[in-house]
């Protein structure tokens, strides 16, 4: 297992190398150095003389991949590219183009997304997947078929529409929660409560059918007929062998987002005033500020490495047969 | 303790960087710059913050010779502005002034090691202060030529602040030799400001100083009322110059500190930030005199009173405009603006246009404020285009100007103002908006071309009249007489998303009233000011905000040599008229007076004639509050009327209990549901499960 690891974070060194480089072409297809200046000095009386003074203090002023003028390996060395995109592998995040240290503003902006994101992912794998069994256990019923149109009609529904109408419902007619905030501590239970059980309710009707889908298909299998067949109940036959056996793929969609979740939630942390890395990214995508969107890209790509490996290694965990070769 | 919201983070809290509006709600309660707008009289007026009088300037020939007050701007060789500030204000507590017993400061010489423990500023235990000296003022003016602070206004002062040009290459040449010998992995040296002078600022005594300007620039008076000229501590400076801090966010930028009525005790820009009532400030006392209607509206009552009156101020991020307006509407926050999707639930507008409050918020005591603002929205034709511009020969200029003509009084802003801005606007009728002087008001004040009176009555002239015009310009029909092509015309626009098309079809709507079709390019914001910058744009839509209660602050963005094209400056329209700019250098430096006002009426007029921009909008502030917030009045110009702010706390209390009491009956009505939900699936399982124990019963053997 550790050699197949070890071939695995060389071959992430690789990708990295490559998603590094397409940030950087993209991002600097569409904004200039110049406009980044432009950006953070602001759009009134600004100066040719400012704009070079900027980017010389903030070392935008070199040639983007190959730096014609230099000798040797600074043509490579002396660019923006390898002064901004492979410090990152010593993993120096720099400083935001306000000036603010973005390894900072990671650190203290994760934990709250980590406080929403968690439960939510905990508590949709329980209630998706009790639903989902309970679904398939009902198959052909009328259960099953009312469980399906449900989940159809939730799925239907704008993600938006369940955080606008639960604020509305829970938090304004009914007074039970804020409707937006953020505390630290203990005090973060009565912030958290609706925005985690809008999270999961949002989800039910694509995750639970996700589930059934699953469940469906191994209830049809050979084994399933055997169990039954030497007189196992249908509780024992779902619990003791269908859930284990239908955790392949739950694993390979579930284990893979685990490391994601510190990357927070765009909408739901905007409307519920969490001040989580939800909005990090789009926020510097929109400041064209090129530190922070290189150094979230990097960490996401990272992350997104992590969890392939370690969906890897959960098959091994659920499934003796699978080998690492 | 009041309660209040921001949906942007402040990029910059350094006063020497800040120059946004969601940063001054901030720093305006914190920085003293010397002057400041009066809190109730309109039209703004100046009065001394820090300084102990208003300065008047002195004026002087190329020869050092004093020059009478009204001497002309052309013999003016450079005015000097001497300020005096009040002896004994006191900086706000920060750690940078704290000092062991031996006198020597407490956190200066520290090392990254030092720092482990510390993580934001208020970490640092100790605090001290001091005396509020000439001094800071001068260091300020210095750090807007730091190279590392990239001041905005730098290449404008150094036009006018004598040597700040010359002082801010000398910093340069030096933070370059600085730099060239850091070792990798070195923190930025601090950059010594006080090791040479600006020539044009001099310290006179401990409490004055006097800053020199190039020829006579009246309007610098205002820019003294701005945080640009607060007063910066050289300790403090040095403070959160430590090698460490900035790594940890412990900067000037996050922290600031000054003698201002509050500090800023908690700053997670992405989460809240709050402002608490500064113990060293001195008090201020709350206006005696505004205007006529002031007292009727209930804002002298606090007159003489030193305020601030609040002591703590929570500002929450609320990036969403509706969770933003459902917590005002609960009373969790004291103050609100009003989002198009609210307007019809807030307010209702009257036959007579007058906007009033909706009954559901009436029921509530909120009261709703109005303001116009300083700021002009225009739609700009770029003079150098060959079509819609003002260059070529005499018949070609003619072609243009009858074109823009028409295309002003077609495009009707007026509509535009009613559908897209729930009527929060005015028509604009010039460059100049209400409140800045020079803004005519009634049938003065309206624009011949696009309106004609009839009796008291302003109506805009008719699509007949447009396309009369525009039949003059050359292009009957909406096509070109010579070619018979049909005329298209080209708008550059950075709108783009899905909510922008209703106002891009509106657009093309209006041309479409005279025949033209018009072209939408749609463009990112880097793309279309660099469009704008090289002048490859027939068309576009721009604003400006006031910097200065002053009418060139408006005019001097149609100023000839402000044009972006050749000069890179604000005149992004590069209009170009001899006679606008002669007259233009002859009002900038005037007195206001009948005479300027003369001057600006002759100005607005050849504008309005060569129209080179149609006169979009000055849009309208609505703010609500509720009845337990008073002594507000909206500023236009400053943002530091938070110390005025008087806050009944137990009236909210009570209020809120009032509309927000919890109803937990919805909570057991659910637990229902889900129980009768879950109430077949439970019988289902049981007879499957029973079902399964009889199919498992052995059978008796039926041999």
């Amino acid at each position: 297992m550790i050699a197949y690891i070890l071939r695995r974070c060389l071959y992430a060194v690789v990708i990295l190398i490559g998603v590094n480089l397409v940030t950087f072409l993209l991002f600097f297809k569409v904004n200039t150095p110049d406009d980044m200046a432009r950006m953070q000095l602001g759009a009134k009386r600004v100066t040719v003389e400012a704009i070079a003074l900027w980017k010389a203090d903030r070392g935008y002023d070199r040639p983007l991949i190959f730096n014609a003028e230099a000798q040797g390996v600074a043509r490579l060395t002396d660019t923006l590219y390898f002064t901004k995109s492979l410090e990152m592998f010593r993993l120096e995040f720099g400083r935001a183009d306000d000036g603010r240290d973005i390894a900072f503003e990671i650190r203290s902006r994760m934990w709250p997304s980590l406080m929403l994101a968690v439960p939510v992912f905990l508590l949709s794998l329980l209630v998706y997947i009790s639903f989902a069994l309970l679904m398939a256990f009902f198959r052909a019923t009328y259960l099953d078929f009312w469980g399906v149109a449900i989940c159809v009609g939730m799925m239907s529904v704008s993600a938006l529409f369940y955080i606008i109408g639960g604020q509305y419902l829970v938090a304004k007619i009914w007074s039970l929660v804020p409707i937006s905030g953020y505390a630290g501590g203990v005090d973060s239970v009565r912030f958290l409560v609706l925005p985690i059980a809008v999270g999961v309710i949002g989800g039910i009707g694509s995750g639970a059918r996700w589930y059934r889908t699953i469940f469906l298909e191994e209830v049809g299998k050979d084994y399933v007929r055997t169990a039954r067949a030497k007189g196992l109940g249908e509780v024992a036959v779902f619990y003791g062998h269908v859930l284990r056996n239908a955790l392949i793929p739950i694993l390979t969609g579930s284990v893979v987002a685990i490391p994601l979740l510190f990357m927070g939630s765009l909408l739901t942390e905007s409307f519920f005033g969490i001040p989580g890395l939800g909005s990090y990214t789009i926020e510097a995508i929109q400041a064209q500020d090129f530190g922070v969107v290189r150094a979230m890209v990097f960490i996401g790509s990272v992350l997104y490495m992590i969890g392939l490996v370690l969906t890897d290694i959960s098959y091994t965990l659920v499934d003796p047969r699978v080998r690492f070769e | 303790m009041l309660y209040s919201a921001f949906s942007q983070r402040p990029k910059h809290l350094d006063p020497a960087q800040a120059y946004a509006s969601d940063e001054y709600d901030f720093i305006s309660q914190i920085y003293e710059p010397p002057l400041q707008y009066h809190y109730l009289k309109r039209p703004y007026t100046l009065m001394p913050a820090t300084a102990a009088h208003l300065p008047k300037p002195q004026f002087f020939d190329a020869h050092d010779r004093r020059l009478p007050e009204n001497a002309s701007a052309a013999s003016v060789a450079y005015s000097v502005y001497e300020l005096r500030v009040r002896e004994g204000i006191l900086y706000a507590p920060h750690p940078a002034f704290a000092r062991d017993p031996s006198g020597k400061p407490t956190y200066m010489g520290l090392r990254r090691e030092d720092l482990r423990d510390k993580s934001r500023l208020l970490d640092f235990r100790k605090t001290g202060t001091r005396e509020l000296t000439a001094r800071d003022y001068i260091y300020q003016i210095k750090r807007l030529a730091h190279p590392r602070v990239h001041s905005p206004i730098l290449g404008h002062m150094s036009e006018y602040i004598i040597g700040l040009k010359e002082y801010s290459e000398q910093l340069v040449a030096e933070d370059k030799k600085l730099g060239a010998a850091r070792e990798p992995g070195d923190a930025s040296p601090f950059l010594e400001l006080d090791q040479s002078e600006i020539s044009g600022v001099t310290e006179v005594d401990r409490y004055t100083w006097r800053i020199r300007i190039k020829g006579k620039y009246p309007q610098f008076s205002y820019w003294l009322a701005m945080p640009f000229f607060a007063p910066v501590p050289v300790e403090v400076d040095r403070f959160y110059s430590q090698a460490g801090m900035a790594e940890k966010n412990i900067t000037l930028d996050w922290y600031p500190v000054g003698t201002g009525p509050y500090m800023l005790t908690e700053n997670d820009p992405n989460s809240r930030m709050v402002l608490e009532r500064n113990p060293n400030f001195r008090g201020e006392p709350y206006p005696s005199e505004g205007e006529a209607t002031d007292t009727a509206n209930g804002l002298l009552v606090d007159a003489g009173k030193l305020g601030p009156f609040i002591d703590k101020v929570v500002y929450s991020r609320e990036k969403e405009g509706i969770p933003y307006w459902n917590k005002f509407m609960q009373g969790y926050y004291d103050q609100s603006g009003i989002s198009n999707d609210n307007f019809d639930n807030a307010v209702r507008v009257a036959a007579t246009g007058d906007a009033g409050l909706s009954e559901v918020m009436e029921a509530r005591g909120i009261r709703l404020k109005t303001s116009v603002a300083t700021s002009s929205y225009y739609l700009a034709f770029n003079w150098l285009d060959n079509v819609v511009g003002g260059q070529g020969d005499a018949a070609q200029r003619e072609r243009g100007r009858k074109l823009r003509q028409a295309i002003s009084i077609a495009v009707d802003f007026d509509e535009l103002i009613s559908i897209f801005a729930n009527g929060r606007g005015i028509p604009g009728q010039g460059p100049i908006p209400p409140g800045i002087f020079g803004f005519r008001d009634g049938l003065q004040g309206i624009n011949p071309v696009v309106y004609e009176a009839k009796g008291d009555k302003v109506q805009r002239r008719s699509i007949d009249t447009a396309k009369r015009l525009l039949v003059e310009a050359g292009y009957p029909g909406g096509r070109d007489a010579r070619t018979g092509q049909p005329l298209v015309l080209y708008l550059d626009t950075t709108a783009q998303g899905p909510g922008d098309k209703a106002r891009l079809d509106w657009y093309r709507k209006q041309f479409e009233k005279i025949n033209i079709q018009l072209d939408i390019r749609t463009t990112d914001w880097n793309r279309f000011q660099e469009k704008v910058r090289k002048g490859n744009t027939q068309m576009f839509f721009l604003g400006w905000n006031a910097d200065y209660p002053d009418p060139e602050n408006f005019l001097f963005l149609l100023y000839g040599p402000n044009a972006a094209v050749r000069f890179d400056g604000e005149n992004k329209a590069n209009f170009q008229n001899a006679e606008f700019d002669r007259l233009f250098e002859q009002m900038k430096n005037m007195d206001n007076g009948p005479v300027r006002q003369g001057i600006i009426d002759r100005m607005v007029g050849i504008l309005r004639e060569e129209a080179p921009w149609v006169w979009g909008f000055h849009p309208k502030d609505y703010g609500l509050y509720h009845a337990w917030l008073s002594n507000v009045k909206p500023n236009q110009m400053a943002r530091n009327g938070l110390k005025f702010y008087r806050l009944d706390a137990q009236a909210r209390e009570q209020m809120r209990a009032q509309w927000n009491r919890p109803r937990v009956w919805p909570l057991f009505l659910v637990l229902l549901l889900l129980v009768l939900a879950a109430t077949p699936a439970v019988r289902g399982w049981r007879e499957r499960e029973r079902r399964s124990e009889t199919v498992r019963q052995p059978q008796p053997d039926p041999t």
